[in-house]
Formats: C-alpha cells, sequence, structure tokens
C-alpha cells in the first residue's frame, strides 16, 4: 500500500536524526540514506500533486450525500 | 523562620506581578461605569472603571482600540473584557482592556456567565478533553454559513496553504433555529471520514453569535469524537464554543491556517532535511576514507623501514649503554675486591710462615697446636712452613716459661 505523505515524512525525519546520530556501519548507512532520497522524492511529489477537492454534505431523510462544491 | 531577603522595590514588583499575572484574571468581562477618560495622542485610551465601591485602572492600547464600535465617554455604562496587568514604573494593576461594549444586554451577559461556569465545574473546558489536531488532516469538515464571506476565506486560505479535500455541510450560525442546526452539522460530520471540524462563524454582536453560548452547542462540540476548532467572531468575541472546542482560533481565516501545515514551509522543512541527508553521508564517507588513508600510511613500505630502522637505533642505544654500565659497575667492585684482599693479606697466616714461623697441627684432625696440653707423647702432628708441610711423631714434651 502506498504510504501517506505524513507517514513518508515521519520516517524521513527518522532517517535524518538515525544517520546523525552515527554509530551505523556503512552498508546500513548507504541503505538508509539510499531509501531517505528516495523519501524526499515522494514527498515533494505527494506535496506537488495535492489538490483541493470541495464537496458538500447534504443531510436528507436520516441519509447523507456529498455532492461536489462549485466555490465561485 | 526562613528568612526571604531583602527585596528591592523592582523585584518585589516583578514578584507581585508574577501572582497577579497567572492567567487566571486573563479573558475577563467586567461591569462598570467609565470615568476619567483619556483618549490619548499616543492613540492609547485611559480610564477608570468604577462602581459604588471601587475603582479600576484600565488602558486600551489602540491596536485593541481599532474594533471599537463606539466611543467610549465619562460617565457611560459599560462591559469591560481584558486581562489583569501589573504597570512596573507605577507599581499598579491595570485591566489591559480588548473590547468594551455598552451594557445593555447584560441578562445575556449573565445567561452566558452562569452557563460558562457551570460547564466549567462539570470540567468540560478542562486541557485534559483536549483532543490533538492531526499533523496533516487529508479532509476537513466545515460547519458554517453557505453565504457571507467565512467560507470564501476558509477555502482560499487552505487551498493556498495546502490543498485538502474539504467537506462543507451548510450550517445555520444566526437566529432561532442556529444552535439546532451547529447540533446537527456537527452530528453529521462526525459520520464521516474528516480528520478535523472546523466550526465557524463572522463576527457580531453578543446576540448574534448566541447560538455558540448555548448549552446544546457545547455539548456536542464536547461528545464530538473529532477534534473541533472553534472560528467565532472577531479575536475578542469568547463564545461557550471557544472554550469547549479542541482549539479556539481567532478568526476563521485563523482556523483555516492552524488546521493544516503550509505547503511552502513543508516544502523548505524537506529540502532541509534533503540537505542534512546529502551532508551527513558527504562526512559519513569522508570520514571513513581519512580514516583508511590512515591505515594505508601505517602499512607503507617505506615508513615501515624507516620505523624498523628508528626501533633498530633504539636497540643499539640500549645495548651500548647497557655495556658501559656493566663496564662501570664491574671496575668498581673490582678496586673493592682489590682493597679487601690487600687487607685480608695482612693478617693472613701465610705472611706467618713467610718470616720462618710453623704452624703445628694434630692429626687427624688437623686441630692447631697452641699448648704442649694439646698432644700427647707418640700423637702425629703435621707441621706446616712456608713451603710445605713437615709429619711428625711426638716424642716428648716440657713445660717451659718463655716470659
Amino acid at each position: 500500500m502506498e504510504m501517506s505523505f505524513e507517514e513518508s515524512l515521519t520516517e524521513l525525519e527518522g532517517i535524518v536524526d538515525k544517520l546523525e546520530k552515527g554509530q551505523l556501519s556503512l552498508d546500513e548507512s548507504l541503505m538508509l540514506f539510499e531509501r531517505g532520497i528516495k523519501l524526499v522524492r515522494e514527498c515533494n511529489t505527494k506535496l506537488k500533486s495535492a489538490q483541493q477537492k470541495v464537496e458538500q454534505l447534504i443531510v436528507e431523510n436520516g441519509g447523507c450525500r456529498t455532492e461536489k462544491f462549485e466555490v465561485d | 523562620m526562613e528568612t526571604k531577603g531583602i527585596y528591592t522595590v523592582h523585584e518585589f514588583t516583578l514578584a507581585v506581578k508574577s501572582i497577579l499575572t497567572t492567567g487566571i484574571l486573563n479573558d475577563t468581562w467586567i461591569r462598570g461605569e467609565i470615568s476619567n477618560f483619556t483618549n490619548h495622542n499616543s492613540g492609547h485610551r485611559y480610564f477608570t472603571l468604577k462602581d459604588k465601591n471601587s475603582q479600576l485602572q484600565c488602558v486600551m492600547f489602540k491596536w485593541y482600540g481599532k474594533n471599537l464600535r463606539f466611543e467610549p465617554e465619562h460617565g457611560m455604562k459599560v462591559l469591560v473584557f481584558g486581562d489583569l496587568d501589573v504597570y512596573e514604573q507605577k507599581g499598579v494593576y491595570q485591566l489591559k482592556v480588548r473590547d468594551i461594549r455598552p451594557d445593555g444586554i447584560g441578562e445575556l451577559y449573565k445567561a452566558y456567565e452562569q452557563l460558562k461556569n457551570k460547564l466549567a465545574m462539570e470540567g468540560l473546558f478542562s486541557p485534559d478533553y483536549k483532543k490533538p489536531l492531526m499533523r496533516f488532516p487529508k479532509k476537513i469538515g466545515v460547519a458554517t454559513s453557505p453565504t457571507g464571506a467565512v467560507l470564501h476565506d476558509m477555502l482560499t486560505v487552505l487551498g493556498r496553504r495546502y490543498p485538502v479535500n474539504i467537506l462543507f455541510i451548510p450550517t445555520v450560525v444566526q437566529g432561532d433555529s442556529a444552535a439546532e442546526s451547529i447540533v446537527k452539522s456537527i452530528l453529521a460530520l462526525n459520520e464521516t471520514d474528516v480528520d478535523i471540524i472546523i466550526l465557524g462563524r463572522g463576527g457580531g454582536g453578543i446576540e448574534d453569535l448566541w447560538a455558540f453560548n448555548e448549552e446544546v452547542v457545547a455539548r456536542a462540540i464536547f461528545n464530538s469524537r473529532i477534534p473541533i476548532i472553534s472560528a467565532v467572531g472577531h479575536e475578542t468575541d469568547y463564545t461557550i464554543a471557544d472554550f469547549v472546542a479542541d482549539i479556539r482560533a481567532p478568526t476563521p481565516s485563523v482556523a483555516a491556517e492552524i488546521a493544516v501545515p503550509d505547503r511552502l514551509e513543508l516544502a523548505n522543512h524537506i529540502t532541509r532535511l534533503w540537505q542534512r541527508l546529502i551532508e551527513n553521508q558527504r562526512r559519513f564517507i569522508s570520514d571513513r576514507k581519512s580514516h583508511l588513508s590512515d591505515l594505508e600510511e601505517d602499512v607503507e613500505p617505506c615508513l615501515f623501514v624507516e620505523r624498523l630502522t628508528r626501533h633498530i637505533q633504539f636497540i643499539d642505544d640500549l645495548t651500548l649503554r647497557q655495556e658501559l654500565s656493566i663496564g662501570r659497575l664491574i671496575d668498581i667492585k673490582k678496586a673493592l675486591l682489590d682493597a679487601n684482599a690487600g687487607k685480608l693479606n695482612a693478617v693472613s697466616p701465610l705472611g706467618t710462615l713467610s718470616r720462618g714461623y710453623g704452624i703445628t697441627l694434630k692429626l687427624p684432625g688437623k686441630t692447631l697446636v697452641q699448648s704442649i696440653e694439646d698432644v700427647e707423647r707418640s700423637d702425629e702432628v703435621s707441621i706446616i712452613v712456608r713451603d710445605g708441610k713437615i709429619r711428625c711423631n711426638v716424642n716428648d714434651k716440657e713445660e717451659c716459661k718463655w716470659k
């Protein structure tokens, strides 16, 4: 399943912290670095592609439905 | 008794200030009559608020004054809203006024105070019940009027900062049906997948905002599963809804800012994380490179030989020093031996023999014969002289007095 922006960013922050604390083997460090760069790319893509979608919630006869809401 | 030392006036004033300005007397409405009103050139307003028994110094700074919907004057009965403060230079306490309203609707405020106290006692405003907001909400529920600037403002701010999905529910926010409509909207949004609810309304008098001071609304907000940001009226309008809500925003636009992070700030944050990643990796690699080259130097052949030569020289040096010191030691011991040998020679019996004397030993025990009592006739004796021994038998013995 695709990670949400929040999950990606949280993981990225964790990786940077871990790398800065040091005490990793070269292999671990390279692996984390690669993962971090991938997460940076993902986060940026998600941030750029975010779109505002406005819907209206309509309550009727005890039920709910949503429809597109036109912003003037 | 514990001593508290001696305060300076300023220190004492600061201590008083820290006791008085803990926030307990912030956001307070006070009823009274204005006297000594001064609208200073600086734009700040100074006056005394009084009733039959007491007086209270008040100051309204110009940035709060610009929202005033009327100009206060001497003798006017008003409701004043503000925070307790201490004016250090004069050592007086005063009210920092943020809003002044004419006291014509006193009954509404009475009802407001009563409900506020009741709900506060029940713990509905307690920080313990405040639900945290999600850092990155995916969908935001907005309950407000379909007409008016509030919705438009919020959508604009949300779209600019961080485009997320928005679920808008048209809600009556003024008039007799408002409280019921607000409650319904909160319940309906709780049935959806929104992450935050913003409950908004533009500014107005206390009568206009009244629905947000009703108990059913307060309880609906309190019971909401989803965190609610209240954004009712202007900065100085405090409704009961604001106290119960998980967060109070001073205006609807600020509510939108609180609800979502700023996309630009986030992009900068990600860029900084990226720079830290790169910088860290670069340092990590270069640290290892320099460590490796240090190690390399250690096993470099010509350096190795040089170090070996240094060691060899050191050993040679040690050997030489050892030989020298042993030679000196031997010399000292030899001199000591010679000296002792000379002394020994002086007391040696060999000296006696060389001067022509003999030494007689009785055989077979080789005991020294010093008296005629030491031997019997026909005993065998050995006489040691300078160049050998003579074995003899005792034929006779005779006592003589030599001295």
